[in-house]
């Protein structure tokens, strides 16, 4: 159910998202979401492709900073209140969100949300339980 | 004799304190040889790192018969005062000490300087000697933009201008605006503080509409940062200010070690209460006059701390021939770098290993770092650029500004001045043939 997202650190200057993208282009690593959280200096590049691992291993060589971290994928109405839904589920729980973001992609008229919980195990049960639809990175990369 | 050499000059810039600017030379050597031979008994009386260094030599006080002999006895550097401290190297038992100041050491600690009242006198005479000197005098009204409080600037140019008589405004820094209203309100006639801190006064006040050129303003003072022949013919190009260099270290007693006089001619070093020597930095050996080296200075009337050959780390060289000005005392060219990795931020002194001190502290790990020294509107701005490592790198944007915040107040304690932090990409750093370039300086562009 968990999805190995990887995270790089830039600073906060034109081009400096270009250059591993491009990196990955070359090496046929294709970007299946990218999110970008940042501040005046510096940010975080967040990337979900296949063969995390190997992406994060051919940055690394290219002397980026990268973290590989687990996220949850989870499948959710494309109509208001999809998102209330989730979040309701987990009320309660005291399962914190670390951060989230939207896929930009659209599948069947639903839509992906990425979440980072601060626990993953916990938060999978609980969605589970309400009926909620975690997407495994199969059916997320194919 | 003082009043021949006043009348041959015609330089009306003596004080009853400059008399002994213009001592016969074998007064002074003679003055010299018995002030060292007591300030060295005093020390080894009573500072046992000093005791212990000439019992390993198997020297004793009583081999300094002469002014050479002073080659016999070993530098004192800054780390001494770093190892001892706080009280380490005094020579005064606390209930004599007056007043203490801190000045920034190499790495964490910083250092502290100790002073009996008769310090603190002999401070203030050649602080006066110094105003004398730069052609102030009772009637003068001295603005001293230097910093009031732990460092030794504001409060040892503060009694200086009053024993000379001059009337004090104690502004100390920061503040330009109100500096400015001051200077013009009250019709300043003097002002001492930093050069830069002068430039950035100048680009102020037109900002401001204030014309420098129409104020009583005469007289600058400044030091306390190395600077240039180039800066003093700008300033005295944007305002109606002589510009004096003046030099000084805490260690020795701060500013009012050496003093240019209005023949602007190198600077005049007190020396009946600091001798002055020049060294090769590398080797030890004494340097002859006009001769490049590292600056040696031993105080020779410091009671609650002797510095017996403190090496300085100021590059300079002992200026050859006698001053037109008539004063006996020698001169040193100006100071233009040091033999160490030291840095004058502001007036402050930053050490590069301050800053790793202070990154050691936030991972464990020192990460690739780099200082990066500008002047914008005239004032020394300092970033350190710190190269983003994996063991500090967290996906979360909020734990990367915990970090940023972490290591901005560590430098901020460590330094005592604000600086800015950066965080960048790792590898992004320049590196000079595999080894890290630490310091840029760009404030001379």
């Amino acid at each position: 159910m968990k999805i190995q997202q990887i995270s790089l650190f830039v600073e906060n200057k034109p081009g400096h998202i270009a250059t591993p993208a491009r990196l990955l282009a070359e090496q046929g690593f294709g970007i299946r979401a990218l999110y970008l959280a940042d501040t005046q200096q510096y940010g975080i590049v967040r990337l979900i492709v296949a063969e995390s691992q190997k992406a994060a291993a051919l940055l690394e060589s290219h002397g980026f900073v990268v973290k590989v971290t687990e996220v949850l994928a989870v499948e959710v109405a494309d109509r208001p209140g999809g998102l209330a839904d989730i979040l309701d589920a987990l009320d309660g729980s005291g399962i914190n969100i670390e951060y989230m973001y939207a896929f930009p992609y659209l599948r069947e008229g639903k839509a992906i949300l990425i979440f980072r919980f601060n626990d993953s195990d916990a938060a999978i049960a609980y969605l589970q339980k309400a009926g909620i639809n975690l997407l495994a990175s199969e059916e997320l990369l194919k | 004799m003082i009043a021949n050499s006043i009348l041959e000059t015609g330089v009306a810039d003596c004080h009853p304190a400059s008399a002994p600017d213009y001592a016969p030379l074998d007064e002074l050597r003679a003055l010299q040889i018995s002030r060292l031979h007591a300030v060295v008994l005093r020390a080894w009386k009573n500072v046992k790192l000093f005791r212990d260094r000439l019992d390993q030599r198997g020297i004793s006080p009583r081999d300094i018969a002469s002014l050479e002999d002073i080659r016999k006895l070993p530098f004192t550097v800054k780390s001494d005062l770093r190892d001892t401290y706080p009280f380490g190297l005094f020579a005064s038992p606390m209930k004599d000490v007056v007043r203490l100041h801190v000045s920034s050491g190499t790495t964490g600690k910083p250092i502290v300087v100790s002073y009996t009242q008769e310090d603190i006198n002999v401070w203030t005479s050649v602080m006066v000697r110094c105003f004398a000197g730069c052609g102030l005098h009772r009637g003068d009204i001295l603005q001293n933009a230097y910093g009031y409080g732990l460092f030794t600037g504001g409060l040892g140019a503060h009694y200086g201008a009053e024993g000379l008589g001059a009337t004090v405004v104690p502004t100390s820094g920061g503040n330009a605006d109100r500096q400015i209203m001051l200077l013009k309100d009250f019709g300043v006639t003097a002002i001492c503080c930093t050069p830069t801190y002068f430039l950035h006064l100048i680009d102020r006040a037109a900002e401001l509409g204030v014309d420098f050129k129409s104020l009583p303003l005469r007289t600058g003072v400044f030091g306390a940062e190395p600077w240039t022949e180039s800066m003093r013919a700008h300033i005295q190009r944007a305002s109606s200010v002589e510009a004096f260099d003046i030099y000084g270290l805490s260690e020795i007693i701060g500013p009012g070690v050496g003093c240019e006089c209005r023949r602007h001619d190198g600077l005049h070093i007190f020396e009946d209460h600091f001798y002055p020597e020049i060294i090769d930095p590398e080797t030890g050996e004494p340097q002859p006059d006009g001769v490049e080296g590292e600056l040696v200075l031993t105080t020779l009337s410091k009671q609650a701390m002797p510095m017996i050959r403190y090496r300085t780390r100021d590059i300079t060289m002992i200026l050859p021939g006698r001053c037109e000005c008539g004063r006996t005392l020698r001169r040193i060219g100006r100071i233009g770098r040091r033999s160490d990795d030291m840095l004058i931020i502001r007036g402050v002194n930053v050490f590069p290993s301050q800053v790793e001190s202070a990154l050691l502290q936030i991972e464990g790990t020192l990460p690739n770092y780099q200082i990066h020294l500008t002047r914008e509107q005239g004032l020394d701005q300092m970033e350190v650029q710190v190269e983003v490592t994996p063991n500090m790198f967290n996906d979360k944007i909020g734990a990367l500004q915990g970090l940023h915040q972490k290591i901005q107040s560590a430098l901020d304690h460590v330094l005592g001045i604000r600086v800015r932090v950066a965080l960048v990409e790792a590898h992004s750093l320049e590196r000079s043939q595999g080894k890290a370039k630490r310091v840029i300086d760009r404030r001379a562009e």
